[in-house]
């Protein structure tokens, strides 16, 4: 009995030395479960890039591992980052689809000095919680502040904040109604809704009899967001003069199709539309849709996903292949591209993204239905840590 | 007041059901030795087994500590439910407080993880204390709910103070000191492993004693007949009620050793679906004899770390069917089974 | 402030409606067979798939799905009764909430194989689209149509129960088994009946709940809590408890939710602790 766990210990030891040929990243994200399609669309962004870029850089193999949490679990996630770390030896950590999994996992980033890379969660804290996340998708304030100011100036004068309750969810609240009222607006009423509340009516009639000129809403992108504007619909709000003023969560480009006629006309803050005109983005979406993972259309998290993959590239071809934390981190500092979104940067101050964010409308082009922007603020920060 | 393995050998009907359920019915828990006073061979050799798997293996430390904890909280189900027959869904409730009060404590600057494990029990116990009286008043489907009750409204009220519990986002930021001034909790596992074992072994050897004490006699006499035991002015309903505390504190106690070895807490250690887990983990592996308690949590936590790998929905289908089968065919759980082969093997003449 | 109350009323009534429907089924096996059946809520879901499978494969309409999701549900509720069930009649509390956990569980499991972990759609016919305005209150279409339906069927099961032979052996079953078998009703088929009806009911209860209650693979355990919640709480056995506790639980949940959106579930938990503890055998006062 004993001889064979020694010779499995032997096997492992030399697939470990073997491994000096191979970068390991590791990621962690929700593959199952209410919020699989996250985890689905993190995949086509990395599968995208490795697509168009090879399986190489400064002549190692990047090897992505996926890990499911199943969804907002963030024991689970934690425990997935330290095997990760442990068992599987990876050089990095990636995805983290949920506020709560990148808390999580964030002193296991600090413990083992591993660079771990925020490909979507949204919460501005979160890169406060160690030293060596760097964050490439959005924080919801940065995306909030802009929003709020815009629609002040234009002619929306009270507006009712439907959140849900958790990290993006009240960074998102507070952001906007600090934007909002400080350019003169009023908030005529807020609600916190549970995180994975399956019907909105009661909180819809709420916002009907406050009767304000707008509702801004914050849900987690995808099923959250079908079922908000089902009871926005089926409540005659629209018919009640209320518009609906949004972060891109609520118009993800991977639902919008099903949403249909109900959508047009929401308006949205975001940094990333499908429609997006560059060639940079008409490139990705054809990498992305090859890739075969079966997403309705790439979105926001595949842009994430696909720049992630750019940095780690970055990382591993500036340190020649010897991936050390410390050092990793320096290079995500300087981190710049042009990506499918449009340029964006990593703030060296406090490793967050820097990004253009746009207000969009939701048009229809032929049979499907778009994001389409309209307007530009250029390289928004972070608001959240005093951008 | 019919014992339900008879029920069972009844509806079953003649045949081998009938008759296998006979034996189940006679055999029960001697055969394979609930424990008595002496610790026998076999004991000893269990104990060995997760020593020397954690000493062994080190990058399945994380695991083991995981099932050890596990382990620990099935062993203050089997004690309400195997003993005294309260099945409880709400067991999680008195687990998560034991989990935030540990986690709160080390967070907010006292980060000695001795002192925080008995914060936790502490805690727990305070609960469990005041749950009890309730609990043990009711009975039937209403006791069943009620436990359920319990559980969603500690879930509820802590999500509500996500202020102070850091709500659906977890509990970040607990910091713990070296235990013992020597051992630092490292990523590896290792010291959460060796912590986790010694706490397990303690309070089993603890309850083992209780077990063949006059008060867990006397429990056990409770769930037999509680009207013979009133009208023998045994005192039934604090005797029940100080079995639940300790199984509460038990809970929280696993919980404290939770938090304080992950460095963190999360909502969902309150939730039910882990009082649900729970139960089956301890059916699984047999109510009633501390040792099912701990192998159907290894089995379970192991078998879904396995299998949940590929998918979690293969992990819920066949759980549920393993269920099924063992309501409808194995009533005693592993330990049952093992049992019965035991008992047959006796039967057997020497060649 | 009172057109607003009276708003929040109907839609607690509408609530209260599906709640009712689905947990009849759940009280009457609890208190006719003494089966803590925790499966139910896999039966409402189920229930909803059927409809929405029959919707989006073969085509048929909304109104026509809820009669099939009742009989398809019924059908597979005898079938269960015969031959997993009844075995477990006589078993302890203990045995009938595991083995109905693990049904629950296959079939949840089954349901994300099939139709994925997301929310399922329903196209419902344009009739039931939107609000009318009646009396100064918006009120929505579905949810009058709902509470309309529920108290039809409410209606019809008072006089099944009430008024014909059927209805009489079931009464007289769950008042005393053995007596009633010594009068020579047929308790077996009695059970798998009543089974059967309970399951259908809550099919059906499934496929209308869409609109208002979504479905999703996790909808089994999601409301289970608040089917048991109206049988405990109404007490088993019968129709009127269920019914007073489904529409008080259905107008408690709505208000919270719109009066005070900060306290949320917890008010209707803590009251199920609160109630229970004052009143172990149920508002009615039947033994469960």
């Amino acid at each position: 009995m004993k001889t064979r766990w020694l010779a499995a210990g032997l096997c492992l030891a030399a697939v470990a030395a073997r491994g000096e040929d191979v970068i390991k990243v590791g990621v962690v994200a929700p593959f199952s479960g209410p919020f699989a399609d996250y985890g689905k669309e993190m995949e086509t962004g990395i599968k995208a890039w490795q697509a168009e870029h090879g399986e190489k850089a400064a002549g190692k193999r990047i090897e992505v591992i996926l890990r499911d949490t199943t969804g907002p679990v963030p024991e689970v996630a934690r425990r997935l980052a330290q095997e990760l770390v442990v068992r599987d030896h990876v050089d990095f950590l990636a995805g983290f689809g949920l506020t709560p999994e990148a808390l999580a996992a964030a002193d296991v980033a600090s413990q083992a000095k591993k660079p771990m890379i925020i490909m979507n969660a949204a919460t501005s804290i979160i890169t406060t919680k160690s030293p060596y996340i760097a964050r490439v998708s959005m924080t919801l304030p940065q995306i909030a502040t802009p929003l709020g100011a815009w629609v002040a100036k234009h002619g929306i004068e009270s507006v009712f904040t439907l959140v849900s309750d958790y990290g993006p969810g009240i960074d998102a609240e507070t952001a906007f109604t600090k934007a909002f009222t400080g350019a003169g607006g009023k908030i005529v009423g807020s609600v916190r809704v549970p995180l994975q509340n399956p019907e909105f009516a009661s909180y819809v009639q709420r916002i009907k009899d406050a009767a304000p000129k707008a509702v801004f809403v914050f849900v987690p992108a995808g099923q959250q967001g079908i079922a908000f504007m089902k009871a926005f619909e089926e409540r005659g709000l629209k018919e009640a003069g209320i518009e609906v003023v949004a972060t891109g969560d609520l118009t993800d480009d991977d639902v919008l199709d099903s949403m249909g006629d109900a959508s047009l006309g929401i308006l949205t803050a975001f940094h990333y539309s499908a429609a997006h005109d560059s060639p940079e983005n008409r490139a990705f979406q054809k990498a992305a849709a090859g890739v075969g993972t079966g997403v309705h259309r790439p979105n926001f998290m595949a842009v994430a996903g696909y720049d992630g993959m750019a940095a780690v590239y970055e990382v591993v071809e500036r340190l020649k292949g010897k991936v050390d934390g410390d050092a990793a981190m320096k290079v995500l500092e300087g981190f710049r591209r042009e990506s499918p979104r449009g340029p964006i940067e990593i703030d060296p101050a406090t490793r967050d993204i820097v990004q253009n964010i746009y207000l969009r409308r939701v048009e229809k082009r032929g049979d499907h239905y778009f994001n389409i922007e309209f307007d530009t603020v250029p390289k928004v920060k972070d608001p959240g840590k005093g951008g | 007041m019919r014992a339900r393995s008879a029920a069972v050998g009844e509806a079953a009907g003649p045949g081998i059901l009938g008759r296998w359920a006979g034996w189940v019915r006679r055999g029960r828990r001697e055969a394979l030795g609930l424990p008595h006073g002496r610790w026998r061979a076999r004991e000893v050799a269990f104990w060995l087994a997760p020593l020397a798997f954690a000493v062994l293996l080190p990058s399945w430390r994380l695991l083991a500590s995981q099932v050890f904890i596990t382990g620990l909280f099935a062993l203050s189900l089997d004690l309400i439910l195997g003993y005294a027959g309260i099945v409880s869904l709400g067991q999680a409730a008195f687990f998560g407080t034991g989990a935030y009060a540990a986690g709160l404590l080390a967070r907010h600057g006292w980060g000695e993880p001795i002192s925080g494990l008995f914060a936790a029990t502490a805690a727990a116990a305070a609960l469990a204390w005041l749950a009890a009286h309730l609990v043990v008043r009711a009975e039937g489907l209403g006791r069943l709910m009620l436990t359920l009750g319990i559980g969603l409204v500690v879930y509820e009220a802590a999500n509500r103070a996500a202020a102070v519990t850091g709500g659906v986002d977890g509990l970040t930021g607990v910091v713990m000191w070296p235990l013992l001034g020597r051992f630092e909790f490292d990523l590896m596992g290792s010291t959460a492993c060796a912590y986790s074992l010694i706490v397990l072994f303690a309070v089993f050897v603890l309850l083992r004693r209780l077990a063949v004490s006059p008060f867990g006699l006397s429990v056990r006499a409770i769930r037999e007949n509680p009207a013979r035991m009133a009208a023998l002015g045994a005192p039934v309903e604090s005797r029940l009620r100080a079995l639940f505390t300790l199984s509460g504190a038990v809970a929280g106690l696993a919980g404290g050793l939770l938090a304080q070895t992950t460095q963190f807490v999360g909502l969902d250690y309150l939730s039910f679906p882990r009082s649900a887990d729970l139960l089956v983990m301890v059916v699984l592996g047999g109510a009633g004899r501390l040792y099912g308690a701990l192998l159907g949590a290894a089995l379970f936590m192991l078998a879904q770390d396995r299998l949940s790998g590929l998918d979690p929905t293969y992990w819920q289908f066949w759980l549920g069917l393993v269920l099924v089968a063992v309501v409808l065919f194995a009533r005693g759980g592993v330990l049952g089974g093992l049992e019965l082969l035991v008992r047959r093997g006796r039967r057997r003449p020497l060649p | 402030m009172l057109l607003r109350l009276a708003g929040v009323v109907f839609d607690g009534i509408a609530y209260g409606s599906l709640l009712f429907l689905i947990s009849i089924g759940l009280s009457v096996t609890l208190g006719l067979m003494n089966f803590v059946n925790l499966a139910h809520g896999a039966f409402a879901m189920l229930g909803g798939y059927l409809c929405v499978t029959l919707m989006e494969r073969a085509g048929v309409p909304f109104l026509a799905t809820l009669p099939l999701a009742f009989l398809g549900m019924a059908v597979l509720g005898a079938i269960l009764e015969r031959a997993l069930f009844r075995r477990l009649y006589s078993a302890g509390a203990l045995d009938q909430v595991l083995f109905s956990i693990g049904l629950t569980l296959v079939a949840m499991a089954a349901c994300t194989f099939g139709f994925g972990p997301g929310q399922e759609p329903v196209e419902l016919p344009a009739f039931l689209h939107g609000q009318v305005h009646l009396l100064g209150l918006d009120l929505g279409r579905y949810r009058l149509f709902l509470v309309g339906l529920v108290a039809i069927l409410a209606v019809a099961l008072e006089l099944l129960a009430g008024r014909t032979r059927f209805g009489a052996q079931v009464r007289a079953a769950v008042d005393n088994r053995a007596a009633a078998a010594g009068l020579g009703i047929d308790v077996d088929r009695v059970f798998a009946l009543t089974f059967a009806l309970g399951a259908g009911l809550a099919g059906l209860g499934g496929a209308l709940g869409i609109e208002v209650l979504g479905l999703d693979p996790t909808f089994a355990v999601k409301y289970l809590v608040y089917f048991l919640l109206v049988v405990t709480v109404g007490g088993a056995g019968g129709f009127r408890g269920p019914a007073l506790a489904a529409l008080a639980l259905g107008v408690l949940d709505v208000a919270g939710k719109y009066y005070v959106p900060q306290v949320g579930a917890f008010i209707i938990y803590a009251a199920m602790v609160v109630l229970l503890a004052l009143f172990p055998k149920g508002l009615e006062g039947r033994r469960a």
